[in-house]
C-alpha cells in the first residue's frame, strides 16, 4: 500500500483534491450532517416543527409502546424471513436448473429477470389487481368450477403480508438467479469432474461442495435482499397502503407517515434511527468480511 | 476456464430419450416461467378490455374485441385529484427529471471514481467507505433534514432539487462502478500519460473516459431504470409541478371516484413500466452486468 502510494506521487494532487470536493461535500453535509440531525431530532420533543428540548431516549420508549410501530416491526420480520427464504431458494433453483445446459437459456433468463426492471409501484398495482377478491384470481377459481375457493388474502389482516411476499419474490427472484448463475459459472469444472468420478449424486455435490463454495454469491444476495427488506416502502404503499387496518404497515412507511402526515418528527426520527442501527448491524459484519477477503487477495 | 463445458458430463453417445429428471427440470422451468409471465399477461389483456367485459369475464381470458380506449384514457384523460389530464404529464416530468439526473450523477460519479483510483487524494479511502455504507441506508434517515436544507437553499420542490437528490443518492453506486473500472486498468497507462505531461483533467477526458465507454453504458442503464422507477424521492422532493410518472400513476389508481376502472389502471401501469422494460429488453446482457456491478462488492 505504502509503496504503491509512493510510486504514484508524480506531480501535484491538487486537481484530484478539487475533483473530489463535490463528493466530499455531499458526504459531509448531506450524508453525515443529515444523519446526525436525524439522530438529534429523535432525542428532542419535536412535534410538527423541530425544537431543541432534549428529552433523552424518551421517544424510543414511546416508540417501543406504539402499536403501529410494533405491528410494522412484526410485519417486516415475517415479510423479511419469508421473502428472503423464498427468493434465495427459487433464485438458486432457477440458476441451478438453467445451468444444466437447457434449451432457450437466454429466453428463460429474460423471463425470470424482467420483473426486476420494473418499479415497486408497477409491481404492487399489478398484483393488487390480480389478487382483487371480487374480480381477480378468486373469480377465476369460481369460474373454472371451484365455487367455494377463497383467495382473498389481500383483504385479510392475517394474510395480507403474504401477498406482499408473493409480489416481491416475483420482483426479486430473477436478481438472485443472475447472482447465483454468475457464482455457479465461476466454479471450476474440475471440481465437478472430481466429484462425479467419486460417484457422488448431483444433489450431494450441490449441497456439500457447490453451495459452500458459493458463499460469496449467497452473502451478496443476502445483503441485497436484506437491505431491500429494510427499505420496503413503495410496494406497501401501492399494493395495500398499509392496510387492511395496520396489517401491512412497514417501518419505512411508519417514518414517512409520522414525518409528513402525522407531524410527529421526534417519533419518526427515532424510528428512522432504529432502522439505521439495524442496517449497520446487518451490513458491518459483511463489509468487514468482504474487506478481509479483499486484503487477503492482495487487492486492497 | 478453457475446458469445454461438456466435460462435466460423462462422454459417449447421447441418450435417445429425455430422462425423467430432464422432463422434471423442463416442467419446473416452464411452470415458473408461466408464473413470471402471468402479471404481464394479465396487465396487457385487462388494459385491452372494456369495463363490462372485465366485470363479467375473468382476468385470464383474452379480450373479445381488443380496444385501445383504456390506453388513450390513461394517457390523456385519467384523473389525479382534480385535474384530468392523464399520466402524460407524469411521463414528461419523468423525462425532465431523468435526463439531467442521469447526466449529472454519472459525471460526478465518474470524476470521483477516477480521482479516487489513480490519484489517491487525501481522505479518498474514508470517503469511499462512507459511500459504501450510505448505499445500504434507507432514505428515511436522510429525508427530513434534506427537505429542511433544500428549503433553506431555495431548491425545495423544484427540478433542481430532485436532480440534486438523484445525484446524491446515485453517487455511491456510480463511484463504485467507475472506481472499480479504473482500478482494473494498468497503472502503466496512467504513468505513461503523466510522463508525457498530461494533467489530471486531460488524462481523464482524453484517455480514461474513452476507455470507460462500456462502463458508462452500464451506468446509464442503472441510472435510467433506477431514476425512472423511483417513487419516494420524487414524492418528497420534486414538488407538485414535477411529480414523476410513478407518483402520478399511484395517484391515478388511488383517486378513482365511484367504480374503479381497472382497464385504465392497467394501461397506466403498463405505460409507466414501458421505459424500464424497453431498456431491459434492448440492453439484454448489459442490464445483468449492470446489476452485477452495482451489487456492491467492496
Amino acid at each position: 500500500m505504502v509503496a504503491a502510494a509512493k510510486r504514484l506521487r508524480i506531480g501535484s494532487r491538487l486537481p484530484a483534491q478539487i475533483a473530489l470536493a463535490p463528493a466530499l461535500l455531499i458526504a459531509l453535509v448531506l450524508y453525515c450532517g443529515t444523519t446526525s440531525w436525524t439522530v438529534w431530532i429523535s432525542l428532542t420533543s419535536s412535534r410538527m416543527l423541530p425544537n431543541s428540548v432534549f428529552v433523552g431516549l424518551r421517544q424510543y420508549d414511546v416508540l417501543a409502546n406504539n402499536d403501529r410501530w410494533l405491528a410494522s416491526i412484526a410485519n417486516i420480520a415475517t415479510f423479511g424471513a419469508l421473502f428472503m427464504t423464498a427468493a434465495l431458494t427459487i433464485g438458486f433453483l432457477l440458476a441451478a436448473m438453467i445451468d444444466q445446459k437447457v434449451r432457450a437459456e437466454s429466453l428463460l433468463r429474460s423471463v425470470f429477470l424482467y420483473p426486476f426492471s420494473m418499479s415497486f409501484i408497477v409491481t404492487g398495482l399489478a398484483w393488487r389487481w390480480m389478487l382483487d377478491p371480487t374480480l381477480g384470481f378468486e373469480k377465476l377459481l369460481h369460474d373454472i368450477g371451484f365455487a367455494d375457493a377463497h383467495f382473498d388474502w389481500i383483504v385479510r389482516p392475517d394474510r395480507v403480508i403474504y401477498t406482499l411476499v408473493i409480489a416481491s419474490v416475483w420482483h426479486a427472484a430473477g436478481l438472485v438467479m443472475a447472482i447465483m448463475l454468475a457464482g455457479l459459472r465461476g466454479v471450476d469444472r474440475e471440481i465437478w469432474n472430481a466429484a462425479r468420478v467419486d460417484g457422488l449424486p448431483t444433489w450431494r455435490i450441490f449441497v456439500f461442495i457447490i453451495i459452500p463454495m458459493m458463499r460469496g454469491s449467497f452473502a451478496t444476495a443476502c445483503v441485497l435482499l436484506a437491505t431491500s427488506v429494510v427499505k420496503l416502502y413503495d410496494l406497501s404503499v401501492a399494493m395495500t397502503n398499509g392496510g387492511p387496518g395496520i396489517a401491512s404497515e412497514v417501518p419505512a412507511k411508519f417514518v414517512m407517515d409520522y414525518l409528513f402526515e402525522r407531524g410527529n418528527l421526534a417519533l419518526a426520527t427515532a424510528a428512522a434511527t432504529t432502522m439505521l442501527i439495524t442496517v449497520v448491524v446487518v451490513v458491518a459484519p459483511w463489509y468487514h468480511w468482504q474487506g478481509r477477503k479483499a486484503r487477503m487477495a492482495g487487492i486492497a | 476456464m478453457s475446458t469445454p463445458r461438456a466435460s462435466r458430463h460423462p462422454s459417449g453417445r447421447r441418450p435417445k430419450r429425455l430422462s425423467p429428471s430432464r422432463v422434471g427440470l423442463y416442467a419446473f422451468l416452464l411452470i415458473t416461467a408461466l408464473f413470471f409471465l402471468t402479471p404481464l399477461y394479465v396487465m396487457l389483456v385487462t388494459s385491452l378490455k372494456p369495463m363490462a367485459e372485465i366485470r363479467l369475464g375473468n382476468i385470464m381470458s383474452l379480450p373479445a374485441a381488443p380496444t385501445l380506449d383504456a390506453w388513450t384514457t390513461a394517457w390523456s384523460r385519467a384523473c389525479t385529484g382534480l385535474s384530468c389530464n392523464g399520466i402524460s404529464a407524469g411521463f414528461w416530468n419523468s423525462i425532465r427529471i431523468l435526463v439531467p439526473s442521469v447526466i449529472v450523477s454519472i459525471m460526478v460519479g465518474a470524476t470521483t471514481g477516477y480521482a479516487m483510483s489513480f490519484w489517491r487524494p487525501r481522505g479518498a479511502k474514508l470517503l469511499f467507505a462512507a459511500l459504501m455504507v450510505v448505499a445500504f441506508i434507507p432514505y428515511q434517515v436522510f429525508i427530513y433534514p434534506l427537505v429542511r436544507i433544500f428549503s433553506q437553499v431555495g431548491i425545495a420542490n423544484s427540478l433542481a432539487g430532485i436532480v440534486l437528490v438523484h445525484t446524491v443518492f446515485g453517487l455511491p453506486t456510480m463511484t463504485l462502478l467507475f472506481r472499480n473500472h479504473f482500478a482494473s486498468l494498468p497503472l502503466e497507462l496512467f504513468k505513461a500519460a503523466r510522463v508525457d505531461g498530461a494533467g489530471f483533467w486531460r488524462i481523464f477526458l482524453q484517455i480514461m473516459m474513452p476507455m470507460a465507454v462500456p462502463i458508462a453504458v452500464v451506468a446509464v442503464i442503472l441510472q435510467v431504470t433506477g431514476i425512472w422507477n423511483d417513487f419516494i424521492l420524487g414524492l418528497v422532493f420534486a414538488g407538485r409541478d414535477n411529480l414523476p410518472m410513478t407518483v402520478q400513476l399511484n395517484n391515478v389508481v388511488n383517486t378513482t371516484q365511484g367504480e374503479r376502472t381497472y382497464n385504465v389502471d392497467m394501461a397506466a401501469t403498463l405505460l409507466t413500466a414501458l421505459v424500464p422494460l424497453c431498456v431491459y429488453f434492448v440492453s439484454g446482457r448489459w442490464f445483468v452486468r449492470g446489476i452485477a456491478a452495482g451489487a456492491v462488492k467492496g
